[in-house]
């Protein structure tokens, strides 16, 4: 019973001190109240913020022929919590590019909403009849080998003298490129093509050497957006060393201010 | 007569190759062709076998002393009949010599020593003021000159003796004899203040046909000794030397994309230059002490001045992203500047900045399209092509003094002109032109004269001389 003994005693000594702690409780003063908390300033109605304000919305080519393509680019600046564009195209990032291929004349309105409101914009693509088809061509055997068909179906691209930027026919050239190109990189999947950079004689041959790096580069990214797989196409400058043509006279270098396409190693 | 072009006459005395003067642009060549000291620089003779050599070493010797743009040789239909071969073959004069009462160009009377005498050389109609004599032989199987100059204002041959030297040919063989006839124009042209050009080494890029690879070559200064040091059958361009000229670098497409090689000289060797990721690396060229090598490379976009070790490790940029910065070229006095092209501000231009990449300062002025710089060796003046006043791509070289900004025109339109370099002394330019048709490469003297043609075979650009 040693333990049944020291229960009790633990038991009364723990009652008395909770005794002893009520009284004092009871019987001290009241105490001053803290001083209540400064009373915090107006804040000014939170200001709406403004609507988001569409810095751009544009079309290239604002004219196609029915079955080309033409690029929305758009850019969307302040608060915004969606961008969408109708026609199909649905949400969107705030900033950016699509290539659309609408068969009639399309109004594109894009729709920026954010906390202070909506704004929209709108573009308009003019779709045009094409022009009767071309007749069928002759009756040809087409190229087997991946040399052949580079040759035959992946076009050159040009540019303006001392430019790097993809002029709008290049654009063209290089959408058709890239159908081409994936269509043969199907075909023989090891393979790797090389984007040659061009330049004309004029400007010096070490500055044309960048020139030429910066022309095949613009082509392969814009090749990539396309869909090119980037790990298949190399880019390459010859500058001014490797002329197509070497007259001076103005049809003559624009035909060597281009990107070319050759069978990689 | 183009003011900026004469450059007054300073003489030896002032050492090394003479840069003068005050306002105008003066560069390398020590005075208008007018007022050049006159030699009498009569063919040599070699005693027996060796006058076959003879005709090589002529045409040598007066190639190098005519091409100097230091001295003027006088017409060999002025000299007297008798040419001394050796010290001892000159006769004193019994009486002073009165000058004899005729005009110039007249058959004197008046007694002479039939061209023993210093007199018939420096009095009219001569009128020189030094004279090279001596003669060859073959002399225990080898070929030797006995060579000598007089400073014929002196009262007699004891003082008038400037060089009296015995020199060896490597081989009795008209090379042996062209390299004797290099060595004793050397030893003269020193005395006027001309480094000789004997010795010195022209790189360039050489082929054969439009459809032929392009391969690294080498010349001597004057063109002669054509060889080729590449063999990568491929695209192999711009070439550069290093300053002691033992190495040279280049840029290939051996490998496919464009890729900067260093190779050594003697033996020709591929010392491995590690190239960074990139579409494009090329354009190299050395720091003036040699151990580092600057460059165009189009890492990550292209392209930016890059600076490496000699193996191409520790490569840093050198420019910001933006623009094509090509062609950098470090001081080679200073070590602490590179020129270098840019498409910065539009069209090609010439720009200037430190060693870092800072203080970028455009030297052209904006028109035009400015291109292919290259330091004269003293650090002060820049050759370039420049189509100032002329269509898009009519470059012609110019000569920039850096200090001034002050430029003068050195070719005048006929053909394209590009790719200037100065020779180790500062004298010549070698470029291209295709004056001539297709793509050659001159000398020149620094001021635009005496331009030679130097190749003739294929299609020759990029030349870049050094030792």
């Amino acid at each position: 019973m040693w333990s049944s003994s020291r229960q009790k005693i633990l038991i009364a000594g723990v009652s008395l001190s909770l005794a002893v702690f009520a009284a004092g409780c009871k019987k001290k003063a009241p105490v001053a109240a803290p001083p209540p908390p400064a009373p915090t300033p107006v804040a000014p109605a939170p200001a709406k913020p403004p609507a988001p304000s569409v810095t751009q919305l544009s079309a290239e080519p604002t004219t196609i022929q029915r079955g080309q393509s033409s690029t929305l680019r758009w850019e969307v600046s302040g608060d915004i919590s969606s961008v969408a564009i109708d026609q199909s195209i649905g949400a969107v990032q705030n900033a950016g590019s699509r290539r659309v291929f609408p068969q009639d004349s399309t109004t594109y309105t894009l729709t920026a909403s954010g906390a202070g409101g909506t704004s929209t914009a709108t573009v308009t693509v003019t779709v045009t009849a094409p022009p009767p088809p071309p007749p069928p061509p002759p009756p040809a055997e087409s190229p087997k080998t991946m040399e052949g068909r580079i040759g035959s179906e992946l076009q050159d691209a040009f540019f303006d003298y001392d430019s790097t930027s993809l002029r709008g026919d290049a654009q063209s050239t290089l959408t058709q490129d890239a159908t081409a190109l994936k269509s043969i990189l199907t075909d023989f999947p090891t393979a790797t093509i090389v984007i040659e950079g061009h330049c004309d004689e004029r400007g010096s041959a070490e500055y044309n050497l960048g020139l030429g790096d910066r022309r095949a580069s613009a082509a392969h990214d814009f090749l990539v957006q396309l869909g090119v797989p980037a790990d298949k196409i190399h880019t390459i400058s010859y500058g001014k060393e490797r002329p197509q043509c070497t007259e001076s006279t103005e049809s003559c270098w624009q035909k060597n201010r281009r990107v070319h396409f050759a069978a990689g190693q | 007569m183009r003011k900026i072009l004469l450059v007054p006459y300073v003489l030896a005395a002032l050492g090394g190759s003479v840069w003068l003067l005050a306002q105008d642009i003066n560069v390398g060549v020590s005075k208008e062709a007018g007022n050049r000291p006159r030699i009498a620089l009569p063919d040599l003779r070699g005693a027996g076998d060796a006058q076959t050599f003879m005709g090589a070493f002529n045409q040598t010797l007066q190639g190098d002393i005519r091409n100097s743009g230091f001295l003027t040789v006088v017409a060999s239909s002025w000299y007297p009949k008798s040419v001394p071969q050796q010290v001892s073959d000159w006769r004193t004069p019994p009486l002073p010599v009165q000058a004899p009462r005729s005009r110039r160009g007249e058959m004197v009377t008046a007694p002479d020593g039939g061209g023993f005498w210093m007199t018939d050389w420096s009095r009219p109609p001569v009128s020189a003021n030094y004279m090279a004599f001596g003669y060859t032989a073959l002399q225990n199987g080898v070929l030797v000159l006995y060579g000598n100059l007089f400073d014929l204002t002196r009262p007699n041959t004891t003082d008038a003796q400037m060089i009296s030297k015995r020199y060896l040919a490597p081989s009795n063989d008209d090379k042996g004899a062209r390299d004797l006839a290099h060595q004793f124009a050397a030893d003269i042209l020193a005395l006027f203040g001309a480094q000789s050009l004997a010795g010195t080494h022209i790189y360039y890029v050489h082929q054969a046909s439009r459809m032929t690879p392009k391969e690294i070559w080498v010349m001597d200064f004057d063109g002669r000794n054509q060889r080729q040091i590449t063999h990568f059958n491929s695209l192999t361009i711009q070439p550069s030397v290093s300053p002691d000229g033992a190495k040279i670098a280049f840029t290939s497409y051996t490998k496919g994309q464009p890729r900067i090689f260093v190779f050594s000289t003697d033996p020709v060797r591929d010392l491995r230059f590690y190239n960074q990721i990139a579409s494009m690396n090329g354009q190299p060229s050395f720091t003036p002490d040699g151990k580092q090598i600057v460059y165009s490379s189009s890492a990550g976009v292209c392209c930016r001045i890059f600076i490496a070790n000699m193996d191409g490790s520790g490569f840093q940029a050198v420019t910001s992203p933006g623009s094509i910065d090509a062609e950098p070229k470090v001081n080679p006095k200073t070590g602490q500047t590179i020129l270098f092209s840019s498409g910065r501000s539009g069209p090609e231009q010439m720009y200037l900045m430190s060693l870092n990449g800072t203080d970028i300062e455009r030297l052209s002025d904006g028109t035009g399209e400015a291109s292919n710089p290259a330091w004269s060796p003293d650090g002060q003046h820049v050759a370039f092509a420049w189509t100032r006043g002329y269509a898009q791509g009519k470059f012609n070289v110019f000569i920039m003094d850096v200090g001034s900004r002050q430029y003068v025109q050195l070719t005048h339109d006929e053909g394209r002109n590009e790719n200037p370099t100065f020779a180790p002394g500062g004298t010549h330019l070698a470029f291209m032109s295709t004056r001539n048709g297709r793509e050659q490469i001159y000398s020149m003297l620094a001021d635009g004269s005496g331009v030679q043609a130097l190749t003739s075979q294929g299609y020759n650009y990029s030349p870049v001389w050094g030792k």
